[in-house]
């Protein structure tokens, strides 16, 4: 039997002795790959980021940055790494490098001053670089309409691609110039060319060391066995909630369980009455095979964490965690969305609404799976979501609604509020939803129903926000939302 | 002009070039000092054993359990040491505690085979601890006067006078948070005896020499026996200049005991949990104003937090005295300074020193009684600028103050203030629920350390035969861009390209008794010492090129690496002019010194003339605020800033803007918070990760950002006519807090006075905005449940 291994720079190496635990960062610095550099070991500052192939949305293979730091190495068998020393071409001995041209622009224009992040932006950088639906852009045709605005580049460039990480020393100015200069791939570009062709196949692992194992499984009737077995198992996706658990808390399991390459779990179906969405699949990939069919997701994704979690994290695992500050919640809150659970006697199928019963707790048995989300249509024809955060990109909600109203001929026939960060579990806001239907969208209805929405759930005060604060945005969110209809019609 | 500013014909200074590793940055393959473990045998991994408990003498320290942990080498402790027990230079910060003095305050340090090891065996330490009292914030060490080192009194003219003299008078006080400096790089630190029993450490520090001197004294040594170097650092902004001694001597330590390398590096709790921040100030103050708002009299306290021990709190708060003026001439000042004790990491430098802690002070009283003195902010601040011959209130006359109101009008003009003030508040008018605002406010910051003896440097420049150079300074490479002038300052002295000069890494045995890389001083002292060196190179291979082309040395000049006598087209490639100068028995090494001229400071007095020169700049913010929540967004700057003429000008507008967003962040976004209540984790800090503490990211940067070199600005006082760069921009971010504070005005009526929390988070702004309505009032917008956190700001009355 071929042991575990990873593919990095286009050399095999073997993940033996690392613990299964060890991190695709500690990996790498220890095979001598030190251009991978630890900021905060959380998923928060991007130093580590890597360019994994992973199986592609519009090309058969996609180039996607994520965070080494929270993905166990043992969760990349048989698969390809790029790391920032891999994306320059060698030259001959005792010459420098041929920089790639993500790296030519961030050393030429400054992109640089410390240099400790900046292995990480290039790496962030690169993924953006190869993402097809950027290259269309990225030399667009005489005439063509610009889609440059102050998140997105003239080159197609899209800045929420370096979301995920941090400089503390440039102001990011010099960074975001590198990014709005580059160009589109050489033809001849091996990592273009690598898109053309299959990804890595997901491999069943079995990698167990001093006692501890990492398993991943072909099948999911073959993963729910395991479950079954093994109920204490902690099971993984992408590893964005459980990495930080074991680096910053340092948790140790026993037996990991991947399920992010199943393939019963990566299915996404739009049907007549329903958007079936595969709970593994990550969020970016979501995001692009949606592409904005469903608005309200579509108005969440650039606010939940970065692209390089999003690349990673899963709406199975946020909530899966069940954790009341997810910022998945509140909107399929919102959307009157269900949970396909699948266990080894079966499926069944929870409304979202049942399925939190405490904190981080649900009804989701011991050995059962989040197979799928499911997404009533129509959907409502009014949405939005509010997060209330410090930071816009990459920070944790104090508060967080989403709307989905049905208002015909001026007044509220029907309203779902879904709410993050007011009690120990995401919640309806039933009380308002009640203040709202039935009556006219003017201001005296909203005024009051915010009223009982600020009264809503029992927000704490914490390092992130005030109880009052919280307790106010959840009112000034709905008289916001209001001032919008009433400024989309005057427009 | 002097020796020191003039530049030769074809200087490699002023040119624009990216960072000297920029190629090694972007391929990763640029080394910092955690990165040299996977290339050193047999490495030890030290963990700290914190005590999470705010105050406790330590009454039981059992090392025993750890060493049944396998992989477990050793348990250090404090009888572990052989010189003596103190990681800093004011003898109170012992390297092994009796007295845990802070939550998270490392008692030990285990010794492990791998780091998971050390973590296991450090976990497995039993302390036990008899808890004492602990204060936690300003509030309650200035009601419990718990007050440690100097208590200075900055006077200028006679306040009393100068109150009565006023026709408005002013009260208020002002407490605003610390920052982390946050580093991508946490502390690091790889020790190991050498082959020649030499104790050698790789350590991510801005000051070798001190980090030399802590160790030797730790271990019981002479600095000989001691060396030192820093590769490059993942960022240092202060944090790094007295805060890596203690974890280099631990590892140093440990080397020494086992015979093996130590590598310590913090994880990123371990860094914000341990290591010092910058100060957090509590400001009470009275302000008196003539009629037609120009600043008569102020007499302020400022109370530095300095944490458990001082570390840099003194010469922090000497700064924040001597910039509490920033441009404003002050008539009649007493300004007094203290440091407060308390339990909690040590508060050290951090970018500005003080400097912007004093600075905020007369920014936020400036931005707070504008409206109540009827007058646009934009013009209260300019009636009331340095003109020439007035002196700052501790006697050093301000030099250049034309270059106040030269960088503020450059800044009005490029930035079209006037059509977009118009633009605004059209804007304003046309939008109930979003409101924006433009503010200006401007920096004046001196340059040098404020002991005079700091300021020296030393360089060593050693020419190889075959003509490439060499150069080492004292100065650390951090991310400012010093190398990089240093090759440029070289190249230039010698005449030759940049190409033929290389530069080490920063060692104590290269150049000794280093000044800290720090107060921005870094291009100054050591540009002067390598260009000394340089000139005496220079001196010597003119007097040999001059026998070779027939000529007068004083008519040699050695220009892109050719040497040639004036009104000859005779040359002299300069390998061949190494060459002949080897043979000729020419000295092809120099050591270069430089102290700065004319400085003077009587500690006593508080007077004196203790800057070289002073920094100015100007910034106009544009905010859009969100009505509804309290969120913003920046939607233009522009800066002109006065760098002198510049040695490097992309390096140079990288650090203006560097500072810029990173002063942003320390007045908006960055929130320490401290569990502050009397539960199980009093002291503990709440936001000890970057999930919880947020930097600015790409989200908060400058929608339009447009920075400008102030043009002509030669300082006669520096190398190449340059002036120093790394601090000043980061109180630019003024202007920033000061928008806010308007748009939040704007939607109330006219000439209300605004208060607005530090940092100004978007619950700040929010309640800043419901108070400017007249609505509901929340003044500190910060008491959370674990209680005790002070108010943030008061009433300002008009007296």
């Amino acid at each position: 039997m071929v042991g575990a291994r990873i593919t990095v720079n286009g050399k095999e190496t073997p993940i033996s002795p690392a613990a299964p635990h060890t991190t695709v960062l500690d990996f790498l610095r220890e095979q001598g790959f030190t251009g991978t550099k630890e900021g905060c070991a959380e998923g928060e500052c991007g130093a580590c980021s890597v360019l994994v192939a992973r199986p592609g949305v519009d090309k058969p293979t996609d180039w996607v940055a994520v965070n080494a730091c929270l993905v166990p190495a043992a969760a990349l068998d048989g698969q390809e790494v790029v790391t920032s020393e891999g994306l320059a071409t060698a030259g001959k001995p005792g010459t420098p490098p041929t920089l790639h041209p993500v790296q030519e622009e961030m050393a030429v224009r400054g992109g640089s001053q410390c240099g400790y992040c900046t292995p990480g932006f290039v790496c962030s950088m690169a993924a953006e670089y190869y993402r097809p639906g950027r290259c269309a852009h990225a030399e667009p045709a005489e005439g063509a309409e610009s889609t440059e605005d102050a998140e997105h580049g003239p080159n197609g460039f899209d800045l929420h691609a370096l979301s995920g990480n941090l400089c503390r020393c440039t102001g990011y100015r010099p960074i975001r110039d590198a990014a709005f200069a580059v160009g589109a791939p050489a033809d001849e570009d091996p990592l273009a060319r690598r898109r053309e062709q299959s990804p890595p196949a997901a491999v069943a692992t079995s990698y167990i060391q001093e006692g501890s194992a990492f398993l991943r499984k072909d099948t999911l009737a073959e993963t729910l066995q395991v479950l079954r077995e093994r109920p204490e198992a902690v099971v993984v996706a992408g590893s964005t909630d459980w990495g930080v658990e074991v680096n910053i808390r340092a948790r140790r399991a026993d037996c990991v369980v991947a399920i992010d390459r199943l393939p019963e779990l990566r299915e996404l179906k739009v049907g007549a009455d329903a958007v079936e969405i595969g709970a593994a699949l990550t969020l970016t990939e979501i995001e692009r095979r949606l592409d904005g069919r469903v608005p309200l997701l579509a108005e969440l994704f650039p606010q939940f964490a970065s692209r390089l979690i999003r690349n990673g994290a899963t709406l199975g695992g946020n909530l899966g965690t069940g954790s009341p500050i997810g910022d998945s919640p509140p909107v399929l809150l919102a959307l009157e969305a269900s949970l396909v659970l699948a266990g080894a006697d079966g499926e069944r199928e929870v409304p979202l609404a049942d399925y939190f019963t405490g904190y981080r707790q649900s009804v989701r048995r011991p050995g059962e799976l989040i197979r799928a989300v499911r997404v009533p249509l129509p959907l409502a024809p009014v949405t939005a979501f509010h997060k209330i955060a410090k930071r816009r990109f990459d920070d944790i909600s104090s508060v967080a609604v989403a709307f989905a109203l049905e208002i015909e001929d001026g007044a509220v026939r029907k309203a779902r509020i879904g709410l993050g960060g007011v009690a120990a579990t995401p919640i309806r806001a039933l009380a308002t939803e009640a203040a709202l239907e039935g009556r006219e969208w003017t201001a005296g209805t909203v005024e009051a129903a915010a009223r009982v929405l600020r009264a809503q759930g029992t927000p704490m005060s914490d390092h992130r926000a005030s109880a009052e604060y919280r307790a106010a945005m959840l009112g000034q969110s709905l008289l916001k939302l209001y001032a919008q209809t009433k400024e989309a019609v005057s427009s | 002009m002097s020796q020191l500013s003039e530049r030769p014909e074809k200087p490699v200074v002023g040119v624009s070039m990216p960072h000297e590793s920029a190629s090694l940055h972007v391929t990763g393959t640029a080394l910092y000092t955690d990165d040299l473990v996977h290339r050193t045998k047999d490495v030890l991994h030290a963990h700290p054993v914190q005590v999470m408990k705010a105050h406790g003498r330590i009454t039981a320290l059992r090392t025993g359990p750890a060493l049944q942990v396998p992989g477990v080498v050793r348990v250090l402790t404090i009888e572990d040491v052989p010189g003596v027990n103190d990681a800093g230079m004011k003898h109170d910060e012992p390297l092994f505690p009796e007295e845990v003095m802070f939550h998270g305050h490392a008692v030990a340090w285990v010794l492990g085979e791998t780091l998971e090891a050390a973590r296991l065996g450090a976990a497995a330490v039993e302390v036990e601890l008899e808890e004492l009292p602990s204060v936690l914030t300003l509030k309650d060490a200035i009601a419990t006067s718990s007050f440690h080192g100097i208590n200075p009194v900055m006077t200028a003219g006679d306040t009393e006078a100068g109150f009565a003299d006023s026709t408005h008078v002013f009260t208020g006080e002002f407490e605003f948070s610390g920052q982390e400096h946050f580093y991508l790089e946490t502390h690091a630190a790889l020790a190991l005896v050498d082959e020649n029993e030499q104790v050698f450490i790789q350590s991510s520090t801005q000051h070798p020499s001190e980090t030399q001197e802590i160790v030797a004294h730790v271990l019981g040594l002479s600095s000989n026996e001691v060396t030192v170097q820093c590769l490059r650092m993942g960022g240092g902004f202060g944090g790094k200049e007295m805060q890596p001694h203690g974890f280099a001597a631990i590892a140093a330590l440990g080397a020494k005991l086992t015979g093996r390398p130590v590598r310590l590096r913090l994880n990123r709790t371990q860094d914000m949990t341990m290591s010092g921040k910058r100060h957090g100030f509590h400001a009470r103050w009275k302000i008196g104003f003539d009629a037609e708002g120009r600043i008569q009299a102020l007499d302020a306290t400022l109370t530095a937090d300095g944490g458990w021990s001082l570390d840099l709190s003194e010469p922090v708060v000497a700064r924040a005295l001597c910039h509490i003026d920033n441009t404003y001439w002050i008539p009649h000042a007493r300004v007094e300074g203290r440091i407060a004790r308390t339990n909690s990491v040590s508060n050290t430098a951090f970018r500005g020193f003080g400097g912007p802690q004093g600075m905020i002070v007369i920014e936020d009283i400036l931005g707070r009684v504008a409206p109540l003195l009827g007058l646009d902010p934009m013009e209260l601040r300019e009636r009331n600028f340095y003109r020439q011959g007035q002196t700052t209130p501790y006697g050093q006359p301000v030099t250049h103050p034309e270059r106040i109101s030269a960088v503020w009008e450059q800044v009005r003009a490029n930035g079209g203030l006037a059509d977009r003030k118009r633009q605004i508040a059209a804007f304003n008018a046309a939008h109930p629920h979003t409101k924006r605002a433009l503010a200006v406010t401007g920096v004046k910051f001196g340059i040098s350390f404020n002991l005079t003896a700091f300021n020296q440097a030393g360089a060593l420049v050693l020419i190889y035969k075959d003509g490439s150079v060499l150069i080492n300074h004292g100065g650390t490479e951090m991310g400012q861009g010093l190398h990089t002038k240093m090759l440029q300052v070289a190249a230039t002295t010698l005449g030759i390209p940049l190409h033929r000069v290389r530069l080490a890494p920063t060692r104590t045995d290269k150049v000794p008794n280093t000044s800290a890389t720090a107060a921005s001083s870094g291009a100054d002292l050591n540009g002067a010492a390598v260009k000394n060196a340089c000139e005496q190179l220079r001196t010597r291979l003119l007097q040999v090129a001059a026998t070779q082309l027939g000529a007068g040395a004083a008519d040699v000049r050695i220009v892109e690496g050719i040497a040639r006598a004036l009104g000859s087209d005779q040359e002299l490639a300069w390998d061949d002019l190494i060459r002949t100068a080897y043979i000729q028995r020419v000295q092809l090494s120099a050591a270069g010194f430089y102290r700065t001229e004319g400085l003077h400071w009587d500690v006593k007095k508080f007077q004196g003339s203790p800057f070289k020169y002073f920094s100015y700049g100007a910034a106009a913010t544009e905010v859009e605020v969100d009505g509804f929540t309290g969120a913003y967004r920046i939607r233009r700057v522009d800066i002109v800033h006065d760098v002198g003429d510049s040695l490097s000008p992309m390096i140079d507008i990288g650090q203006v803007e560097g500072g810029f967003v990173q002063g942003a962040g320390w007045l908006t976004l960055e929130d320490l918070r401290w569990d502050t209540g009397d539960g199980p984790h009093r002291g503990r800090l709440l936001t000890q990760a970057a999930s919880t503490y947020k930097l600015p990211s790409f989200s908060e940067m400058p929608e339009e950002f447009h920075v400008t070199l102030l043009e002509n600005a030669t300082e006669e006082g520096a190398v190449f006519g340059s002036k120093a760069v790394g601090e000043p921009p980061l109180m630019l971010a003024f202007s920033v807090r000061e928008a806010l504070r308007q748009a939040a005005a704007a939607f109330g009526p006219a000439g209300v006075s605004v208060d607005l929390a530090s940092p100004a988070t978007p619950e700040a702004v929010y309640w800043a905005v419901q108070a400017a309505r007249g609505g509901e009032v929340r003044r500190d917008g910060r008491t959370f449940d674990t209680g005790g956190e002070p108010v943030r700001t008061t009433a300002l009355s008009h007296a």
